[in-house]
Parts: structure tokens; sequence; C-alpha cells
């Protein structure tokens, strides 16, 4: 799962950052999730469902 | 402080506090049991908003009004010249909302189910119905159907609270709620 | 407008630039410039807004209803458009270039394209307000299709959005450069982490704006013939509610600011903070649904899904800044030495400063007035009760503006002499201010919250429908109500107003910060200056009093979403 950090501490002593922080630390990943979400869960499946309303009889 | 980079550079492996692990079980619980609640009133609820819409011109919504208002028309409202209407229980009742006046008046009967339909013939309008206090949103082209109950009698204005334009605040209608 | 030097994207480019004496942060000329420049333009569409605000109170104060109709629904859309977008936006803009450029220690990424930035934004702003002032849009600041507006009115909000685009993109430009120039070590820090949440917020809501704005100036002129009024209303509102979201966003990062400034304050856990903040990335944005739960046509899975940030997850977000945040003030004044009883942390707190007493207010206000009322009013059925009567106001005004606005004021009390450089002018009256207009502002909210919850409309000029054919009468209680909101509006403006004239004049005629006055009043109290010398998560420390305090919070919201299920449960059944 972790991989070797970027950052080695002073030491030059290799660390694994755990996910999460190297996904906290990562202000396009970031960027991507907070668009996305939105854009499906509100917008396109909320245009789905405007679309999908019948036409009177 | 908050406005430099954290010392302990693997700062996701610090152990979090009792009192904060407590506090977010307890929100995130809180949060679960809202949800809930949501779901729990669709099925247990008696005030749900109907999803039941349709898309439809607003010259045909207009004809199914006054068709409704030529054979259900009991009397006129005072001189306004606004027809009251009294639809059988259980019908398909239209309100047609536009610049500026809700048409035509109801009478409904106490603790009578009626699908009533919404729709506007220009702008977005809101249906406020008060006092008992029930807010919808009208837009023009779309029917939204719902089944109402009135369970009180009396005299209830539907005011408009959607901004309409100059005369917004002249657009007032009524529903008349009588015993059977 | 000056670029003083030319400089290639990417490159190692020499830049002016000055150590802060107070804080050793390294402050690039060209940032200083650009935050000054935003945070001024800022101030004067607040003057502006606030002005059309009390106006708008004074009309729908019913003893009182000082404007004619035309003039009220003008007044309004224009009070909306400056406060609500203008003000807050360009403040924002300026915490943007603090939280990266500043606070990183680096130099901002392309000026140049700020400086555009800040052009488009001005001139995109100016054309809306002209438009609306024109008199030929007064649509609100939602302007609802079919009901149209005139197409400079849209321009300008298009031109204003993509400013704040570029801005954006600054930001993350600047994140970039820092990270590649080494200015920082390991994470970001966490106000910036907080910024980061705005930025990313402010990109979905910008987009949101451009897809539904564009066309609907595109039908202004005549070259689209019909826009679905109940599609723009969803896309409009993944930019109108996304928008205050950004706000959230920002404040909450403001209080981090303050709270480590004034009392070096540390977070409680880094990795708290910022799950809470990824919560938000994640799921805030959700919660344009509660403007669509009085919507036709759309399903019940889609209502209950978005209007609860998906399950609530956001909510829980704040909630946690809502423990962490009062919870690292009590830690570290528990450090500072008060550490008698539950409460002494509290009471010594420095409430004579309004940096301080600012951002506790926004806290409080925000979390007991907005935060609860919030989730209220976005519970899809009890939604029934509320869509669009006075509680929508009251909600937001307590979240925009006793939340963000209160907090964005607070911080320009730091702001004015660390980046100014200027002595805060007034400092007697300067302490009142936070409270005049903390509790003007929550007197309003209240009030408009308790006329809505009496069924009292929004956005509307005669609650009494005088020249309506038939007749209907609100409460009694309704009209105090209205009386009372323009009561407190009326003391909100004094606070406002009392800010604008200090920031201007400290601005303009404060004596400049010399290495004296530093001394002799320092904006970072020397006890905060220790603490922060070391940096990272507090160490679990006690915290009783912030328990008493969350508890207090949580009770309320449980009785009072209780009761609101109770008032719905009254109404005539619906299905």
């Amino acid at each position: 799962m972790a991989e070797e950090a970027q950052g080695a501490p002073a030491g030059g002593r290799p660390v694994r950052v755990p996910v999460m922080q190297r996904l906290l630390d990562n202000p396009f990943l970031l960027l991507f999730l907070g668009v996305v979400v939105p854009t499906v869960f509100y917008l396109i499946w909320g245009i789905v469902e405007v679309a999908n309303i019948p036409i009177a009889q | 402080m908050a406005v430099q980079s954290p010392e302990n550079k693997l700062w996701w492996n610090e152990p979090i506090g009792r009192a904060e692990m407590a506090w977010i079980t307890i929100a995130f619980l809180w949060g679960l049991i809202m949800f809930g609640a949501m779901i729990y009133w669709h099925i247990e609820g008696e005030q749900n908003l109907s999803n039941e819409a349709y898309r439809i011109k607003p010259e045909v919504f207009a004809a199914k009004a006054e068709d409704m208002v030529a054979k259900y028309t009991v009397r006129d409202e005072g001189d306004t010249g606004i027809p009251v209407v009294h639809p059988p229980p259980g019908s398909d009742v239209y309100l047609i909302s536009r610049l500026w006046e809700w048409w035509p008046i109801l009478e409904l009967e106490k603790d009578q189910s009626y699908r009533l339909h919404l729709s506007s013939m220009d702008w977005q309008h809101g249906f406020s119905l008060q006092p008992t206090n029930i807010n919808i949103q009208v837009h023009p082209n779309y029917d939204l159907v719902l089944t109402m109950t009135p369970n009180e009698t009396g005299e209830f204005g539907i005011v408009c609270n959607e901004f309409c334009g100059v005369g917004h605040h002249t657009m007032l209608g009524k529903i008349y709620v009588v015993d059977k | 407008m000056a670029v003083e030097t030319a400089e290639g994207v990417g490159a190692l480019v020499e830049e002016k630039y000055r150590t802060c004496p107070e804080t050793g942060l390294r402050v690039y000329a060209q940032a200083e410039t650009l935050i000054k420049a935003n945070a001024v333009v800022a101030i004067v569409f607040l003057a502006v807004g606030g002005f059309f605000g009390l106006l708008v109170a004074l009309t729908r104060w019913p003893a009182v209803h000082i404007l004619p109709a035309e003039w009220f629904y003008l007044v309004l859309t224009a009070h909306g458009a400056a406060v609500l977008l203008f003000w807050i936006i360009f403040f924002e803009i300026a915490i943007l270039y603090f939280a990266s450029a500043v606070l990183l220690n680096c130099r901002l990424a392309t000026p140049r394209f700020a400086w555009l930035a800040f052009a488009l934004m001005v001139l995109g702003a100016l054309v809306a307000t002209v438009a609306v002032l024109q008199g030929e849009s007064s649509v609100m600041f939602t302007s609802y299709v079919p009901m149209k507006a005139a197409p400079h009115f849209y321009l300008g909000l298009i031109l204003f959005a993509v400013g704040a685009l570029i801005g954006c993109f600054v930001f993350f430009g600047t994140l970039v450069i820092a990270k590649e120039e080494a200015t920082y070590e390991g994470s970001i820090p966490l106000v910036t982490f907080g910024a980061l949440t705005a930025a990313i917020i402010a990109i979905f809501t910008i987009a949101s704006g451009a897809i539904i704005l564009i066309p609907t100036f595109l039908w202004s002129i005549g070259y689209i013939s019909e826009i679905d009024s109940l599609t723009y209303k969803l896309v409009w509102w993944g930019m109108g509610h996304s928008s205050q979201q950004i706000n959230v966003s920002a404040h909450v990062a403001v209080w981090y600011l303050i709270a480590a400034l004034v009392l070096g304050a540390k977070p409680l856990s880094e990795k708290v903070s910022r799950t809470a903040f990824l919560l938000y990335i994640l799921f805030l944005q959700l919660a344009c649904a509660h403007h669509m739960l009085a919507e036709p046509g759309i399903s019940a899975e889609w209502k209950v899904f978005n209007t609860s940030y998906a399950m609530y997850l956001a909510v829980l977000g704040s909630m946690i800044h809502g423990m962490s945040i009062p919870g690292a003030i009590e830690s570290a004044q528990r450090r500072h030495g008060f550490n008698r009883g539950m409460f002494e942390w509290l009471r010594k707190a420095p409430w004579g400063n309004p940096a301080f007493a600012g951002m506790f207010l926004s806290l409080i206000m925000f979390g007991f007035l907005g935060g609860i009322s919030g989730v209220v009013l976005g519970t899809e059925q009890i939604n029934l009760l509320m869509h669009n009567t006075l509680y929508v106001p009251g909600h937001f005004h307590a979240t925009v503006v006793a939340g963000t606005t209160l907090a964005f004021m607070a911080v320009t009390y730091l702001v004015v002499p660390l980046i100014f450089r200027k002595e805060i002018i007034w400092k007697g009256l300067a302490k009142w201010q936070p409270y005049l207009f903390g509790i003007g502002v929550a007197g309003t909210s209240l009030f408009m919250m308790g006329a809505g919850t009496l069924g009292v409309s929004r956005r509307h000029w005669d609650m009494g429908f005088t020249d309506a054919p038939v007749s209907f009468d609100y409460p009694g209680t309704a009209y105090l109500m209205m009386g009372l909101n323009g009561v407190f509006a009326v003391l909100a403006t004094i606070g406002g107003l009392l800010y604008v004239l200090i920031v201007v004049g400290s601005v303009f005629f404060g004596k400049p910060r010399t290495a004296e006055a530093i001394a002799a009043s320092p904006t970072i109290p020397a006890g905060a200056a220790k603490v922060a010398a070391s940096y990272g998560s507090e160490e679990h420390p006690k915290l009783p009093g912030t328990l008493v305090l969350v508890t207090i919070f949580f009770v309320s919201f449980v009785l009072y979403y209780f009761i609101n299920w109770k008032f719905l449960s009254e109404v005539w059944p619906l299905s």
C-alpha cells in the first residue's frame, strides 16, 4: 500500500507515508475528487432525474 | 501553529485523543440517525412531497383548469370575479399560478384527499399555504401532482413566495376547507 | 496595476520580498500588493452591499417600509450580488494568496495572471452592479429563468467568475512552485489546507456557474430560445450553494489561523482536522440539493442522498471543527496557565482583542444558529415548512454573515498590522465592533427564522398584501419579529460601518508599524509566539470546558431537530 516517501527524514532513512496522508498531501488528486463527486452525484444524477420527467397525457 | 507545516512529518500516524474520538463517533451516529429519519418518514410519515410530475405546455394545463372550473364552480369570491370551485373529493384539482394570481379559489372538504396539480403559466412561483405552512416551488412547463388531505376547516391563504416581478406581493390566493 | 518585474513561469526568478518582523515569514511584494488590492475592493463592496442590506431590512420593517416595491426588488438584487458574491469572493481571493504565498514563504505564481484575475473580477462586478442599478435586472441574486435580466447582468457575472477562476489557478500554481522550490517541509500548513479546500470547492462552483450562465447569457441576447427552468435551478445552485461552501471552508481556515496567531493554539490533531476538511472536499457541495427539495419531479433517492451530504458526512466535518477549534483554544489557554475550573480559559480569553472576539463569536453563531438551522432546513421533508420563507435568509445570514463575514472582519484586525503594516486606529471602538456586528446579525438571523417559522415569505415587499384581491393576515408576532429584525439590522449596520471606517482609516491614515510599535503592541502575543516555536498536534490534553460546550451544542441540535419533525407532523398530510 504505502510506498517510499519522497521526503526522507534528516537521517536519510526512508519512511513509509500512509496512503491517506499521501492523498491529503496531493492537491490535484483532491481537486479531482472534489470536482468529480458533486458532478456525478449532484449534477449528472440530477440532470438525469429532470430529463426523465415524462410528458403529460 | 496551524500556520506552519506539521513538525511530525508522519502526522497521519499520530493517535487520536479519547475525547475527540468519542465526539467523532457521536457525530457520525447522529448523522446516521438524521439520514434514517428521512427514510423513516417516507415509510411512516404523512407529509412527503410527491415526485409525480409531468412536462406540460401552459395552454394544456390552463385548458384542464378551465374545464374543472366550468364543471364545479359554486360561486364567485365577493366582487373579485374569481370563481370558487368545489371539486369532488378524490378528483384532479388544477391550480394555475400566473402574474399575479392563483386561479381559481378552491373549496375542499375536510379529511378528503385531492390530487392537486400545480403549474405556472409564466415565471416561477411559490405555493405557500398559510397558516398551515406548506411551501412548494411551482415551475412553468411542469405539472407537479400531489395528494393533499386538508385536516382542518377554515380559510387558508396561498402566498406567492417566489419573487415574480413587481406585482409579486399582490399574488394571493385562497383555499376554503369545509365540513362535508 | 503595476507589474514590477518581468518573470518567467517556472523559472527561478529573484523577486522582491521582506521578512515579516512579527512572524518571520517571507512576504513577497507582488503577493502583498495583490492581497491588499483584493481586500480593499472586497471592503468597498461590503460597504455598498451592507447599505443595500439596511434598506432591505428597513423596507421589511412594516412600520418603516421605506422603499417602493420596484426599488425594494432592485436593492435586494444588488444586496445579494454585492455581499454574497463580490465582498466574499474578493476577500477569499486575498485569503488564497495569503495562505499560499505568505504561509508557504513562496512567491506568488504568475502575478500577471493574478492581476488579470483582479481586473476581470472588478470589471465583472462593476458591470453586473451597473446592470442591476439600471433597473432592468431586478431578478434577484438567483435570476431564475424564465425571468430575464439585461444581457450585461449575466455577462458581468461571467467575467467575475472567470476572474475568480484564474485566481484559484494562481493559488494552485503557487502550491506547485512552493513544492518545487521547497519553501516548506513536509505537508502544507493546516490553514493552507483549509484554503485549498475552499479553492477546490470554488472551482466546482465556478464551473457550474459557467455551465449555466453562459447559455443564459446567450438566451438573453436571443441566440437560444429557451432555458429549462428546472435544469437552470439545478445547475445554478451548483454555483449558488457551493459558493457558500467556499465561505465555510475559508472561514474555518480563518478560525484556525486566528486561534494560532492570537493564542498559539495548535490543532488537537492534524489528522482529524485535515480529515474534516477532506469530508468538505468530498461531500459539502452535494448540499446544493437543499434548494431542490421543493421542486417537481426529482426522486426522493436523489434528494435524500444529496441533501444529507451523503449521510451527513460534511456535517460530521463541521462538528469535528466545532470541537477541535475550541479544544485547541482551551488547550492553549491551559498551557498559558488558565487552569482553574471548567471555564477560566474561556473567561480569561482575550475578549478585548477584536480578532479573537470576532473569531469566537463567529464560531459560536455559525454553529448554533447557522449550522443547526441549516441541517433542519435541509432535511428533505422539513423543508416543506420553510422553503422560500424568511427562515432561509435567517439561516444564511447566520452562516454567511455571522459566520463568514464576522470571521473575515476578525482576521482583518491581523491583516492590517501584518500586511498593510499600519496601526489600527480607534482601538477602543475596534474592541466593540465584533460585538455590535455579531449581536446585530444574530438578532436579524433569529428574527428572520422566527418570522419564517410563522410562514412569512422571503423576497416580498408587503407582508400585509394590501393590494391583493383577497386578504390574508400573518399573525401579529410575525410583524413584531420583522420590526425586531429591522432594529437588529440597524445595530449590525452600525457595527459594519464601524468596521469599514476603522479599516479604511487604518489603511490610509494609520501610523506605520515601526519596530517600537511592534514591540509595544505585538500582533502576535509573546506567549503565542513561544508556543508556536515547536509545532504539531496537541498531545491529548484534558478539555473539560470544550466537552461541556459541545454537549450543550449537541443537546440543542437534537431537541431543535425533533421539534421540527413535530411541527411537520401537524400539517396537512401530503403524498
